[in-house]
């Protein structure tokens, strides 16, 4: 019985299988490298997902669609935000793409649930704007497919806290978003704050997504000297309004994404003053940065934030690392050797490698209203106040002290000073 | 009953040409299909609530969480269920799944209706909030990689064997869930989506029925959460969200509710357009909404509803039928 429904199906099955496979798979060609790149088009992160495809997509056209030579196909996969649906896209992007290697993701959760597929796969991930910290620093050794080409959370707030200690600062309240990147972020800035001698005497949480501040606010104790707020998204465009409305006049700081480009234009002048950190800002007056900023927005019509920088960066990392390949893909253990071992002069700066992230210059930044580049009208500008040159992720704790402490976390380093 | 017996033919020859033609096809396709297999154990088990008891819950993602949850932290921090203990993983899985349901099911089930629909989606929200602040266990909002399959003879780290182990489970869940909606209890279920009033009246304990029900089908979420945990490689609050449980409600409305093969339908369709769908074009969104909208207005019975609808269609009698309830719905001239 089965055998007989088996042969009166079989040509059905070959012919729905044929279909499907004809459809699916286009073998890859030697000289081709195909790249995925997984990003939110649609969801609430859909315009950062667009930001991020367009600075990769930027640097291809001007390189006539070539990395090192070889022709580049880029497809572009939207996750929705979700880490389930990045798994099951960067899935489709090896079996059916048969891509080289998968570039993106946005939310450090993103990145955590991306790496694994690095690993089954035997696939390279490079991981552009993901920024948790312990990927490259405690899992290293767990994914050697895996390669960073953006940041890790707490490398810029690291200076930043250092930055604050200098001012002079002395009593710092911190309100964060309440997931891993918030921690990290404020862990960073704490420690070495602290170290420094400062005191963080309140930690407040508010949950990722949050737009109305009040319920927190009036909990800021009197006694800060400054706030550090670390925001995303939406977040970041209702903080500094409803700090200052409610009255407060006290210097806030804040990590980069929470004065990032992509918030800048609409925000009005309460933020002017305000100092965040991170390893990009669009005011940077270099040639390099300048021509940048100038053809992106010429293309785009909006002023590029780290989101198109750091994709475009690393599309400039690929076409160096292929070019030293010699034009043809290595496979992954050799190219991750080649890009560790890449110096480039990228739009952010001077970009080196260590243990698979960046070492690059941290810019503390303070917003201001000015003209810049040429462009008529005076806009809000993350001018930048400082240089630390070449950070590190493990600042200046060095490797061994840094891995020895526990990742940063809502209770790591614990707040002795909170009443 | 013939039709009974042609209906299950029908299933069983389209569940044979699934397993047998499906992996010949591009190992992306099998992926695809596995997850939908594990959604559709999933919808399968609120398709009892929702389509055979009449309780349409928002919170049938909790027992899939804990089952997911379970699975990967017994995997990461105990090495267990990695091997022949699988096994031990996915009972404890679908216990927990049930013991879950028990508890919640003391608050849920006084209640009809929608307020129904919202304790479960408040009980839902809790187990979501436990899975995104309680770091220590959950890895908070990074989730839990399980990097491991379960390697008991068979390795489950080849995506076709886990295929075929999937579809095990799902074949398997979809005739225990069969034989008990068509067993005396499923049928008295049904009674009490009918009309409970009446059921009672007849001497039915209502309530135990329908905590039975609850149960049962948190123990089905629990095992498809287990699944999930290594379908997925990654357990985080993002499993055990609102939208988890709305895909489930959808995809049992879209398939078919009280039909069990609509859950597997529509967990069909919806992976199919959302994964498969959004590769090839990026109004992939726009599909999907107008296949819900069409579904809602001219198949309020789900996919699994069109040969009924042809049925009418065809038969005189339910056209004048029908005609005559259309007559009397028109307004009276005034």
């Amino acid at each position: 019985m089965t055998k007989t429904l088996r042969q009166r199906l079989a040509p059905i099955l070959l012919g729905g299988a044929f279909v499907l496979g004809v459809s699916m798979t286009t073998p890859a060609k030697a000289e081709e490298l195909r790249i995925g790149f997984i990003a939110p088009m649609t969801g609430i992160f859909a315009q950062v997902g667009m930001d991020m495809a367009n600075g990769f997509q930027m640097y291809l056209d001007e390189h006539g669609g070539k990395l090192g030579g070889a022709d580049v196909k880029f497809i572009v996969e939207d996750n929705q935000g979700k880490p389930d649906a990045a798994v099951t896209k960067a899935k489709k992007l090896v079996l059916s793409d048969n891509v080289q290697m998968f570039i993106g993701g946005l939310l450090a959760s993103t990145g955590y649930a991306l790496a694994p597929v690095s690993n089954e796969e035997k696939t390279l991930y490079i991981s552009s704007i993901p920024s948790a910290d312990d990927l490259t620093q405690r899992q290293l050794g767990t994914y050697p497919y895996f390669f960073r080409t953006g940041w890790t959370s707490s490398q810029p707030t690291q200076p930043l806290g250092q930055w604050a200690c200098d001012q002079g600062y002395k009593k710092i309240v911190t309100v964060a978003a309440d997931y891993a990147f918030g921690y990290e972020s404020v862990g960073g800035f704490q420690k070495v704050f602290e170290d420094c001698g400062g005191k963080i005497i309140q930690k407040i949480w508010p949950p990722l997504g949050t737009k109305d501040f009040g319920p927190y606010i009036p909990t800021i104790t009197d006694d800060a000297d400054v706030v550090f707020s670390l925001m995303v998204g939406p977040m970041a465009l209702q903080f500094p309004k409803q700090m200052r409305s409610s009255g407060f006049k006290k210097p806030i700081i804040g990590g980069g994404t929470s004065y990032d480009e992509f918030a800048l234009p609409f925000m009005s002048d309460e933020v002017i003053g305000d100092v965040s950190s991170l390893q990009y800002s669009a005011a940077l007056e270099t040639p390099k940065n300048e021509a940048f900023v100038k053809a992106y927005r010429a293309k785009y019509g909006k002023v590029p934030g780290y989101y198109s920088e750091s994709n475009y960066t690393t599309a400039q990392i690929i076409d160096e690392a292929m070019k030293k390949a010699g034009g043809k893909y290595p496979g992954p253990e050799k190219f991750v050797e080649i890009m560790g071992g890449l110096k480039i002069d990228a739009v952010r700066g001077p970009v080196s490698f260590e243990d698979r992230n960046p070492v690059q210059n941290i810019y503390i930044k303070k917003v201001e209203k000015k003209k810049m580049f040429g462009y008529p009208n005076a806009e809000l500008w993350n001018v930048v106040i400082k240089t630390y040159p070449n950070v590190h992720q493990y600042w200046t704790y060095g490797k061994a002290k840094f891995l020895a402490q526990p990742v940063y976390s809502r209770d790591f380093p614990p707040c002795k000073f909170c009443e | 009953m013939a039709s009974q017996n042609f209906k299950i033919l029908g299933v069983a020859a389209v569940l044979v040409i699934f397993v047998l033609g499906v992996p010949h096809t591009s190992s992306f396709v099998v992926l695809l299909a596995t997850r939908a297999m594990v959604f559709a154990i999933l919808a399968m088990s609120l398709d009892i609530l929702l389509g055979f008891t009449g309780l349409a819950s928002l919170g049938q993602a909790a027992y899939f969480g804990v089952g997911a949850y379970l699975t990967a932290i017994l995997a990461t921090k105990f090495h267990v269920g990695l091997g022949w203990d699988f096994w031990i993983v996915v009972i404890l899985g679908m216990l927990i799944g049930a013991a879950l349901a028990a508890f919640f099911g003391l608050f849920a089930i006084r209640a009809t209706g929608v307020y129904f629909l919202m304790i479960t989606l408040a009980l839902g929200q809790c187990v979501w909030g436990l899975a995104y602040r309680w770091n220590s266990l959950t890895g908070g909002d990074n989730g839990i990689n399980v990097t491991n399959r379960p390697n008991f003879g068979l390795d489950l780290t080849n995506e076709q064997t886990f295929f075929y182990l999937v579809f095990a489970f799902f074949a398997v869940s979809l005739i225990l869930l069969y034989v008990l909606v068509q067993s005396p209890f499923g049928r008295s279920l049904a009674g009490i989506r009918e009309r409970e009033l009446r059921m009672q009246i007849l001497g039915y304990n209502t309530w135990l029925h329908k905590y039975i029900a609850f149960v049962i089908a948190g123990a089905f979420g629990g095992l498809a959460g287990v699944l999930w945990a290594h379908t997925n490689g990654l357990v985080s609050p993002e499993t055990v969200v609102l939208t988890t449980s709305v895909d489930a409600l959808l995809m049992v409305v879209l398939g078919g509710a009280g039909t069990l093969v609509g859950g597997a339908i529509g967990s069909a369709i919806v992976f199919g357009l959302r994964e498969y769908l959004s590769t090839l074009v990026p109004w992939w969104q726009y599909v999907l909404g107008g296949v819900y909208v069409l579904t809602i207005l001219y198949l309020p019975m789900g996919l699994m509803g069109i040969p009924a609808r042809i049925h009418q269609a065809q038969s005189p009698s339910d056209r004048t039928g029908k005609m005559a309830v259309t007559e009397k719905l028109a307004p009276e001239p005034s």
